[in-house]
């Protein structure tokens, strides 16, 4: 630790002057907040107008590209199928599997490269055209360095085959020859285009021997004098001996045959068959390999892997993985002299070559802004298992850390979260630990990605999170008075204490009104009642007015009771209960049983010691009423023009008044009603 | 599969609609809507599908800028439904419900009616400005979708598990029917009536199940069969053969429910990793008239086979909105895809 690979990049932030001013800043996941502070450095007394800015410092512009995002959403399914197949496969020979997967990315990566390619061409915004730009190279430099990854790594090709490999590797990333031959092809006379040669050299170099012999036939057939010369090129071009590793030739008989061929173009250029022809003798210098001729057509090449792999055709077609990088540092050494020296890539390409992966994905992490590339090829090579030898000083593993790094990345966007959820489950270590935090930060603007959310959660057992989130919709649904949403959200939470708080407001609700809202959630609260005891009791105590309103007396004065002597009912709401009990004891046939008036008594006795004990050094409030009074209220209330729980009543008397005359109707009508039932109980029994 | 074509978009697909082709011709749909969600500004495109291949084009949409302006507001596109594009942009800037998020919105000419978190059922005319009636405290939790079942009836599904029937006749804010789920109150996401027979619906739940219900007959649902292992955001009967159901879910699959009535076909369950099928055998009204019951609600399980299909190739993200219209089935995900299958077998 502590040694710094690369010297940090500096940043200017537009409208701050650093010289003058203090920054302070603060990390975000992926991003950087910066802010100018109101420190002064000594004596400066002028402090000025400070920026009011804070500004957003990204380093990865990349995901919010409308085009890269196909690229990271395409590229999340290929790598969940990758992950798929470590479990559902569990012999080793896996490898044509991973080889394919790895095209699956590059052809993701080409295809992206091409829709930016074209929007390139078809914007009208300079700027936005430099953007475009800037990403397709980038593009094309991963998708140059994951291919060659694939062929060293993945497909890992022996000597023989290997060269077939990097052939293939070089075409596909020059393929500028190909439009230079359409063009010469569908020009009038191909043979007088100015790029003829060009293309015939081009494909020499790229060892398209029978596309170049096509091409030479062409010039052969205009010029009769030189058929002879002509002919021995196509032959020499067409003989040339190819290894095919799947073949029944051993690769001694392979060399011995190539040999041969060498020597025969060897003694072509020594008798000076092409000595009259300066195209064909150049095409014949490369044939055999010449250094300073293939040095020579520097431009053809463009680029030092393509003249290591011209060099390794011509001169050693059954190389060996182990000497490769010989060769390479050598062609690189050659072939760069005259510039200053090797570029990123360059070096990237270089450590490739020399098979030192971390070395690789470590330049990679420093030249690219963005964890793509390195977490997802860090991800397949680790499931080739050529990533086991190394260890952190931190985190679990490089393909986690790295992993980490990306899905985070990715959970700062509004919209591609989802993505990295997928991504944090295939990190075993600290996946988790990383989702939770994540998952909590989601904004959650509309019940839909609630849900999602909830989901996400739901599905790895996330219970705290999943409570959390109930807790955020309760509380926006409470803040809306949404009463009937917030308690369903808080049922779904399983959350106690906020379906306490919110029951109370429903009953809160219910004392003020007069009436339940949200009927229709309360009335089909089923199980979930038993959540917590409050919400019992609303859902109780609506079962008792459901009952009292189809005129069910006798089981809703029972439900009543068992409210009270349940202990299920808050004290304080032992009032109302009571209350509501009144016009169950004033109907004319007898509904409470004496044993039950006797309870009903109790309950209000213990009601009012309790509220004696609380007003012990006031004078007792019952004491204060007359009799006749509390007579002639009992005939405003029986003739119906008192609620006892409505506001009319509060207007003329003080609130102590009324709990007393409360109390003193109560006692009356329970008196009453217990007379009643002893008389009709004894009436029975005799 | 191969005749699944797939298209990534940049955008989190939260509803996709064809544009509806007059039933006399015989050509195949080729335009759609898409809206999306959890984007910075969200917003509406069209497609077409071209008869060649897949050449797909956006034609424009962002140009309109109210509702452009109703949707940021809103938050994610969660309601569309198209009958042709003009109205559809009418439409727009009548969304309603102040702040809260309007969850579903349903059409049947001239009418339109939305829902929302609000608990809220509002009625729209297309040619009028204003709000034709409003139900407030409809329901005291989220109402999540919404259906016509007759010109002046709807049927709204919540998040408590009940579906409401309002007839807009009758005045007053009390629904004409409850029909709820027993045990838990397992919230409900879509709903979609059979297209020729009004009493019989589809409903799809949090829990992934499929309810079919007979909503002159009973307050409970006729039969519930496992169908997803996460929210099913959307059910569609076919428009056109109504044997053949879609649903498509959070689990990210998308299922081909098709019913046939033949007895002679072999009973099998194919490509379903966990349907199971529990119908509750319920007496079938005794009626000769085969046109009067739909096979949806033959109880006499040994006689109807339910056959449940996977539509798309295995993946693992959401799939929030479907639309079929023929032989054509489109249907977008939070991978930010659009799958087009022009050959669905129905």
């Amino acid at each position: 630790m502590g040694e710094v690979d690369v010297d940090p990049i500096i940043t200017l932030i537009p409208g701050i002057d650093s010289g003058q001013r203090h920054l302070g800043f603060a990390w975000g996941p992926g991003d950087l907040l910066t802010y100018e502070t109101q420190y002064k450095s000594q004596g400066a007394g002028s402090v000025g107008q400070a920026c009011p800015f804070v500004h957003v410092v990204r380093k990865d512009e990349d995901i919010y590209s409308p085009i890269l995002r196909k690229l990271f959403n395409e590229s999340h399914y290929i790598f969940v199928g990758l992950q798929r197949i470590k479990e559902e496969v569990p012999s080793k020979n896996k490898k044509p599997q991973f080889i394919s997967i790895s095209k699956n990315y590059r052809s993701v990566i080409r295809a992206c490269m091409e829709e930016l390619q074209q929007a390139a061409v078809s914007t009208h915004d300079t700027t936005l055209a430099t953007q475009y730009g800037n990403q397709v190279s980038i593009l094309l430099a991963v998708e140059l360095i994951w291919n060659l990854c694939e062929v060293l790594f993945i497909e890992a090709a022996p000597a023989g085959a290997l060269l077939r490999h990097l052939l293939d590797w070089v075409r596909l990333h020059k393929a500028d020859v190909d439009e230079k031959a359409q063009e010469v092809l569908q020009s009038e006379s191909p043979v007088q285009h100015q790029a003829y040669w060009d293309v015939v050299v081009c494909y020499v170099l790229q060892g398209r021997m029978e596309e170049a012999a096509q091409m030479l036939m062409k010039q052969a057939s205009q010029q009769p004098a030189a058929r002879a010369a002509y002919k021995l090129m196509d032959t020499l071009l067409t003989k040339m001996p190819v290894y095919s590793p799947g073949g029944t030739q051993t690769q001694t008989e392979f060399d011995v045959r190539w040999r041969q061929w060498h020597q025969e173009c060897n003694r072509c250029l020594e008798d000076g068959s092409f000595a009259s022809y300066s195209q064909l003798e150049l095409i014949c210098r490369i044939l055999v390999g010449d250094e300073d001729t293939l040095l020579a057509q520097r431009e053809r090449l463009s680029t030092w892997y393509h003249f290591l792999v011209t060099r390794l055709l011509y001169c050693h077609p059954i190389v060996k993985p182990t000497e490769l990088h010989y060769y390479a540092q050598a062609s690189m050494d050659m072939f760069l002299d005259a510039r200053s020296g090797p570029e990123p890539l360059d070096s990237i390409l270089l450590a490739a070559f020399e098979f030192d992966i971390h070395q690789v994905i470590k330049d990679c992490s420093i030249a690219l802004n963005n964890w793509w590339f390195v977490a997802h090829l860090t991800d397949l090579l680790d499931h080739c298992k050529l990533l086991q030898s190394h260890n952190l000083h931190f985190g679990s593993n490089l393909r986690e850390f790295l992993l980490l790094e990306y899905a985070s990345g990715l959970f700062t966007h509004h919209s591609l979260w989802q993505l990295a959820v997928d991504y944090f489950d295939h990190c075993p270590e600290f996946g988790r630990v990383y989702l939770e935090l994540q998952i909590e930060r989601v904004p959650l603007d509309t019940e839909h990605k609630a849900v999602k959310v909830l989901r996400i959660c739901e599905q790895r057992q996330m219970a705290e999170q999943v409570r959390s989130i109930c807790k955020i919709m309760a509380k926006k649904a409470l803040r809306n008075s949404r009463l009937g949403s917030a308690l369903s959200w808080s049922i779904r939470a399983k959350d106690a204490a906020f379906a306490t708080l919110i029951s109370e407001r429903f009953l809160q609700e219910y004392c003020s009104h007069g009436t339940f809202s949200d009927l229709d959630l309360i009335d089909n609260l089923g199980s979930a009642m038993l959540l917590s005891d409050r919400l019992t009791f609303l859902g109780k105590y609506r079962e008792f007015h459901k009952l009292y309103g189809e005129k069910r007396f006798a089981e809703g004065a029972r439900l009543l009771l068992s409210l009270m002597t349940a202990k299920i009912a808050p004290r304080n709401f032992w009032m109302t209960l009571l209350t509501d009990a009144l016009p169950l004891l004033e109907q004319k046939q007898v509904i409470f049983s004496a044993e039950q008036t006797y309870e009903l008594m109790r309950c209000l006795e213990e009601l009012t010691a309790d509220k004696a004990a609380q007003d012990a050094d006031r004078p007792l409030q019952v004491g204060r009423l007359s009799a006749g009074r509390t007579g002639r209220m009992w005939e405003t209330w029986r003739a119906g023009r008192w609620d006892l729980n409505g506001p009319s009543c509060s207007r003329i008397l003080q609130e102590d008044d009324i709990e007393a005359t409360k109390v003193e109707l109560l006692r009356l009508a329970l008196a009453r009603n217990l007379a009643l039932a002893i008389v009709k109980e004894g009436t029975i029994e005799v | 599969m191969e005749c699944i074509n797939a298209k990534f978009v940049s955008q989190k697909i939260s509803k996709i609609r064809w544009r509806p082709v007059s039933s006399s011709t015989l050509q195949q749909p080729d335009i759609f809507a898409t809206g999306s969600w959890d984007n910075e500004d969200n917003k509406v495109s069209l497609w077409s599908v071209g008869e060649h291949g897949f050449s797909k084009m956006d034609d424009d949409f962002e140009g309109d800028p109210q509702l452009l302006c109703e949707y940021q507001h809103n938050g994610d596109v969660l309601g569309l439904q198209t009958l042709s594009v003009a109205q559809h942009w009418d439409r727009a800037h009548h969304y309603p419900c102040d702040s809260a998020p309007c969850t579903g919105v349903v059409c049947n000419s001239p009418e339109i009616v939305t829902v929302g978190e609000d608990g809220r059922v509002i009625l729209f005319r297309v040619d009028h400005k204003g709000i034709l009636r409003t139900i407030d405290n409809a329901d005291s939790s989220t109402i999540h979708a919404v259906t016509f079942l007759r010109t002046t009836e709807v049927l709204t599904v919540n998040s408590f598990g009940q579906l409401k029937l309002w007839d807009f006749r009758q005045q007053g804010n009390e629904p004409a029917q409850i029909l709820s789920l027993s045990g838990d109150r397992v919230p409900l996401h879509c709903v979609d009536r059979h297209p020729n027979q009004q009493h019989i619906v589809a409903t799809g739940g949090q829990d992934g199940m499929l309810c079919i219900w007979d909503v002159r007959q009973d307050s409970m649902p006729f039969s519930l069969m496992k169908a997803h292992s996460a929210e099913m955001w959307e059910v569609h009967f076919h428009p056109s053969n109504p044997d053949h159901l879609f649903t498509c879910s959070e689990d990210g699959s998308l299922l081909h429910w098709e019913n046939s009535t033949n007895s002679d076909t072999p009973s099998f369950l194919q490509g379903g990793r966990n349907t199971s099928i529990m119908s509750r055998s319920t007496v079938v009204p005794v009626g000769g008239n085969q046109s009067l019951t739909s096979s949806w609600l033959g109880g006499d399980s040994s006689k109807v086979h339910l056959e449940a299909t996977h539509m798309l190739p295995t993946q693992t993200l959401p799939v929030n909105s479907l639309d079929v219209l023929g032989q054509c089935l489109v249907c977008g995900t939070d991978g930010e895809a659009i799958y087009v299958n022009k050959r669905v077998p129905v």
